[in-house]
């Protein structure tokens, strides 16, 4: 096999004392060394060193999960460009967001872009919850990886929820309102439990305050660790639940 | 303490000082835990809220005609004048929190998001709310204004006699 000069280019650069002080081991040709590389890499470590070949095939999965996921990141690449023109605040939250569709360059690009990105992500989450149910992957050994899910899709939902309150129009004010509600009609915590979400007895500048702090903080860190246990237990599981047929 | 220690000491206890000392620790940090909990509860409820007062005065009783119903748009709240006084009723839907109105044609309370329809009177004619519309306290002031509490629900019978 002949080497251009970009692979000898890359094999020098490979040499060097700063690239193997970053990734402390040689050129991964043998399926060793491969292995090492995603296992020595904190962002492929949670990946299947091997798969299967049925598990890649679109049928298998129709890469759901993946879809889900990669939403969630673009969602959260949107959000934090939004949080740039925001501010949490009664009345400003309002203006922020009619600036942000108005005034701001390209901003009811990347509004939208959150806007429809929060749906698709809600209708990705169930699919993919339908898709893996109808394979039965809510049988052993996926018990404990199928109540995770179920953990991501309630974190996605209430993500969608506590969104929904920053536009601060009336659309929002009553949904957080009417939502807040049936809450308090839980018995016995329902009350306390609206009254700690809202920092009050209305939705009001403390509502809105607690609503962007859960959506942009708490929720985000807690579906990300939810994520990484997710993805882990899918290769500690032994793979993707395929159809019995492909097995 | 060494094996030959423990094998001829008299027994003074069955747990060893080692075992003492982690349920001690362990009872420590569960104390700790629980006043951090609720601490962090406390700090959750806010003592001063920026709300709007629950009580307002709905001026003159003369102001109300006998068998009228009047919205008062800021309180949310019908000032409802009988034959026999006057009630004040929450204009809060008991199903989901939104703003009924009142619609004198129909001589109903009605709810716009989901249909729930009361008398004047506040009594649930039909659903889907579960319940009638609470009666506020309402009382006359010493300069002989009427005075509604919103915090504070009455029985529909305590009318303020007229």
């Amino acid at each position: 096999m002949a080497t251009s000069s970009i692979e000898l280019a890359l094999n020098r650069l490979r040499e060097t004392r700063a690239w193997r002080s970053v990734f402390r081991r040689g050129p991964a040709r043998t399926n060793r060394t491969r292995s090492l590389a995603i296992f020595g890499n904190i962002f492929l470590h949670l990946m299947p060193v091997k798969v299967r070949e049925q598990s890649l095939r679109v049928r298998a999965t129709y890469y759901l999960g993946s879809f889900s996921f990669l939403l969630f990141l673009m969602l959260t690449v949107t959000g934090i460009l939004l949080m740039l023109y925001y501010h949490p605040a009664v009345p400003q939250a309002y203006l922020d967001m009619k600036d942000l569709r108005f005034v701001v360059s390209n901003g009811v690009f990347l509004r939208n872009l959150h806007r429809v990105g929060a749906h698709a992500m809600v209708i990705a989450v169930f699919w993919h919850m339908f898709h893996v149910f109808y394979r039965g992957g809510y049988r052993p050994p996926h018990e404990f990886n199928w109540v995770v899910g179920v953990v991501l899709m309630l974190l996605t939902l209430f993500l969608s929820y506590t969104g929904y309150l920053l536009p601060w129009d009336q659309l929002a004010f009553w949904a957080i309102t009417v939502g807040t509600n049936i809450i308090s009609a839980e018995p016995v915590l329902g009350r306390d439990v609206r009254f700690l979400l809202l920092g009050g007895n209305l939705v009001g500048e403390n509502a809105l305050l607690r609503f962007y702090v859960l959506h942009c903080v708490i929720l985000p860190l807690v579906a990300g660790m939810f994520i990484a246990i997710h993805f882990w237990r899918i290769q500690k599981d032994g793979g993707l639940t395929l159809r019995e047929n492909q097995e | 303490m060494s094996d030959s220690d423990t094998a001829t000491a008299v027994v003074r206890s069955e747990i060893s000082r080692r075992d003492f000392l982690n349920d001690v620790a362990a009872g420590a940090l569960g104390i700790a835990g629980l006043g951090a909990m609720v601490v962090t509860y406390r700090y959750l409820s806010p003592n001063a809220l920026f709300e709007p007062l629950t009580t307002f005065r709905a001026g003159n009783p003369g102001l109300y005609p006998v068998n009228s119903v009047t919205f008062n748009q800021d309180q949310q709240v019908y000032i409802v004048r009988t034959q026999e006084g006057f009630y004040a009723v929450s204009a809060v839907c008991t199903h989901l929190g939104c703003i009924t109105q009142w619609k004198p044609d129909a001589n109903m309370i009605a709810c716009p998001c989901h249909g729930s329809k009361f008398k004047s009177d506040g009594t649930k004619v039909e659903g889907p709310a579960p319940r009638s519309l609470p009666h506020f306290s309402i009382t006359l002031t010493a300069d002989g204004e009427l005075l509604v509490d919103k915090m504070e629900t009455i029985k529909a019978e305590q009318a303020l006699k007229a």
